[in-house]
């Protein structure tokens, strides 16, 4: 048998990352103890830079697929990995002060990072059941690890077991939907599920349905969406914040391209069947998402059933099975994990060495303490509120005229309705941080480092650009589909 | 013939040794002699020429999880007598469980593949091998997964690492559960010396 080697440029961003992997393993363990962590973020960040840079380097407009069709390289998967590194750029960096004030060791997390970010962009680029498989525990089990990373901590150890046990439970339901799918085509290949599914024989449609059922169960998991919600405010809300701000970001964009594949790659031509799953979906992710979180005094658990409501409005595009939604829901998502990250991010550089700010009242009279980061807070919750300019008053918008456009205007109404309820618990932060008066211990003005408050003035205000001019990131996203 | 009689060694000892996990006292021994169980189904699973999946019980059940397994049990200290302690009270509903899956099996596969024509299975072509096929896609068509799956199995080495290691040994430091656990005969001790001469 002849043996030809496979087109392997397409991978170069992933062969980089994997070698400097095991470059920043080896740093973390021979570099002297003092200099390790240090040495070992340097190092992954000009992983994730130089990442970047080759997957921008070798942008691809058409779409290749190689090693027998298990690695797409298309656009969708380009745009993706690009936002996963800059997300991730974002979250070291906001993490690296508080892991080093705690007993996190610093080259594991970097390492766990990486690897995780290494699933991501196989995940996001997966054209084959198998490796789809295989990225998606590479992507989440680094994640369960991270959770229980800080020892001191009870709450992290309970969220990390909450995490992967439901985790395992979802993996279980994705895999047995696939192999649903895989005894009636016989075949792992996503085109080939594609191409053999559309013929919908009538005795198989049954099957397709169930198989259908168990995927969405598993990607809706690792959405974070209702009725797969569960694990989502206590893992938040136990994880250092340094990992909710990871869990936050990245991975959120990794699902949705993970949700593209399956349902538009693979299965196609059961759009009928999907739609109202996915329409049943959304409207409880963003009732329930809006309605609890109105109610929580914890600042990280209300962002988590902020984010929970969130799916749901991502989803709104992808339901629409069509171009234009499915753009709108790829730019819903990327803005918001720019915003989640900026709001986690701000709570992470708050956070100082034996003080957690985690409570909506740990951020009373932050105006008075700190004016410039009250302000990048006060972006950052309208965007998610959805306010102009703002880049999250364009998500939502997109996404409500991709609904309007598939006929779906109850459903647009429904989802500006849940908005507006939203609104109120974005804006009542902004209100404890300018219209109350700091407690007394909290009355020491807040001392954030230079490039800290750099990286959050990056994010703040291009929360705010994007808001301004947003035709770049919305043409980005359309060129996509 | 020897074929047949090979079948019937393995299928003994696979039986017998089954029969010993439920009967045994020890949970050591029962896991033992499940371990000699699946050895025999490997021998039964090599005989109908699925080397792979013979070779694989081998190395991953006797290898990897009965030696875990063993492990445990050794370290949990279980008392047998302890653990039959509710044999009649249990009785009657194994009984049920029992009698209704046997009925089932005898309904699903019985006119299909018991008897002893079923024994010896249909021989394949000379030239096939499952390992070789195996290996000949696993490295060529299953390159990226095989890869990603190297990949993940690192990472679950790093991840076990990072959660369980705690500095290392010889590190001078301050134990406070061996504190706690101290006793007083540990610290202080009486021993008989001779009295001294006075002069």
């Amino acid at each position: 048998m002849l043996l030809q080697l496979p087109r392997i440029t397409p991978l170069f961003p992933e062969i980089f990352v994997l070698f400097m992997i095991a470059v920043v393993l080896l740093a973390g363990l021979f570099a002297k103890p003092r200099i390790a962590g240090r040495l070992t973020y340097l190092l992954t960040q000009t992983t994730l830079m130089g990442a970047c840079i080759l997957t921008f380097r070798f942008y691809d407009t058409e779409t290749i697929t190689t090693f027998n069709g298990m690695f797409i390289h298309d656009p969708l998967s380009q745009v993706s990995t690009l936002f996963v590194y800059v997300t991730t750029v974002f979250t070291l960096a906001y993490a690296r002060q508080y892991i080093e004030e705690r007993s996190i060791q610093q080259p594991e997390y970097y390492i766990l990072t990486l690897f995780s970010v290494l699933g991501m962009m196989a995940l996001i680029s997966a054209g084959n059941f198998l490796s789809l498989y295989v990225s998606l525990e590479l992507f989440s089990l680094p994640l369960y690890a991270m959770v229980a990373l800080r020892r001191d901590l009870a709450a992290g150890s309970e969220a990390a077991m909450k995490y992967f046990i439901t985790g395992a439970v979802a993996s279980g339901m994705l895999l047995y939907g696939i192999s649903m799918l895989f005894g009636t085509t016989n075949s792992l290949d996503l085109n080939v599920v594609a191409s053999t599914t559309i013929t919908l024989n009538p005795t198989m449609v049954i099957i397709y349905r169930f198989a259908l059922v168990f995927i969405i169960a598993g990607v809706i998991f690792k959405l974070g969406a209702v009725p797969f919600h569960m694990w989502v405010p206590d893992v938040y809300q136990g994880a250092p914040t340094s990992v909710t701000l990871f869990i936050s970001g990245a991975p959120k964009i990794a699902a949705l391209a993970l949700l593209f594949r399956l349902l538009t790659t693979a299965l196609p031509s059961l759009h009928l069947q999907w739609t109202p799953i996915l329409i049943a979906i959304s409207i409880t992710s963003m009732a329930l998402g809006n309605l609890v979180a109105i109610v929580q005094t914890d600042l990280k658990r209300m962002l988590a059933y902020s984010s929970i409501a969130h799916m749901g409005y991502t989803l709104l595009g992808i339901l629409t099975a069509g171009a234009v939604g499915y753009s709108a829901g790829l730019f819903y998502m990327i803005s918001y994990s720019i915003m989640a990250v900026g709001a986690f991010g701000l709570l992470t550089l708050m956070s100082r060495a034996g003080v957690e700010v985690d409570k909506v009242g740990d951020l009373r009279g932050l105006n008075a303490r700190n004016p410039w980061l009250a302000l990048m807070m006060l972006f950052l919750m309208f965007s998610m509120a959805g306010l102009p300019p703002t880049v999250g008053f364009f998500a939502k918008l997109g996404v409500l005229q991709a609904l309007i456009d598939a006929h779906l205007v109850w459903l647009a109404v429904l989802a500006l309705i849940f908005a507006i309820i939203g609104a109120y618990y974005y804006i009542r932060v902004v209100k404890v941080m300018y219209f109350e008066e700091p407690d007394s211990q909290q009355l020491q003005p807040m001392q954030i480092s230079g490039d800290m408050r750099f990286i959050i003035s990056i994010n703040g205000l291009g929360v705010l650009v994007l808001g301004l001019f947003p035709s770049a990131l919305i043409d980005l996203c359309r060129s996509v589909f | 013939m020897i074929q047949q009689f090979i079948f019937y060694l393995f299928s003994a000892m696979a039986i017998a040794t089954a029969a010993m996990v439920i009967i045994s006292k020890s949970p050591v021994r029962a896991a033992l002699f499940l371990v000699v169980t699946f050895i025999a189904s490997a021998g039964l699973w090599i005989l109908l020429q699925a080397e792979f999946l013979g070779l694989v019980l081998i190395l991953v059940y006797v290898g990897a999880v009965m030696t875990l397994f063993l492990f445990v049990v050794m370290m949990l200290d279980m008392d047998g007598i302890e653990l039959r302690s509710g044999f009649v009270q249990y009785l009657p509903f194994a009984l049920i469980v029992l009698s209704v899956m046997l009925a089932f099996i005898i309904l699903a596969v019985w006119h299909t593949s018991f008897g002893l024509g079923h024994a010896n299975p249909s021989k394949e072509t000379a030239a096939y091998n499952n390992i070789a096929l195996l290996g000949s896609v696993l490295y060529t068509q299953y390159a990226y997964p095989f890869v990603l799956a190297g990949a993940l199995l690192l990472l679950a080495i790093i991840a076990a690492i990072s959660l369980t290691f705690r500095g290392t040994r010889n590190a001078k430091k301050q134990r406070v559960e061996w504190q706690v656990s101290v006793r007083a005969q540990d610290r202080l001790y009486k021993t008989s010396m001779k009295n001294e001469k006075r002069l």
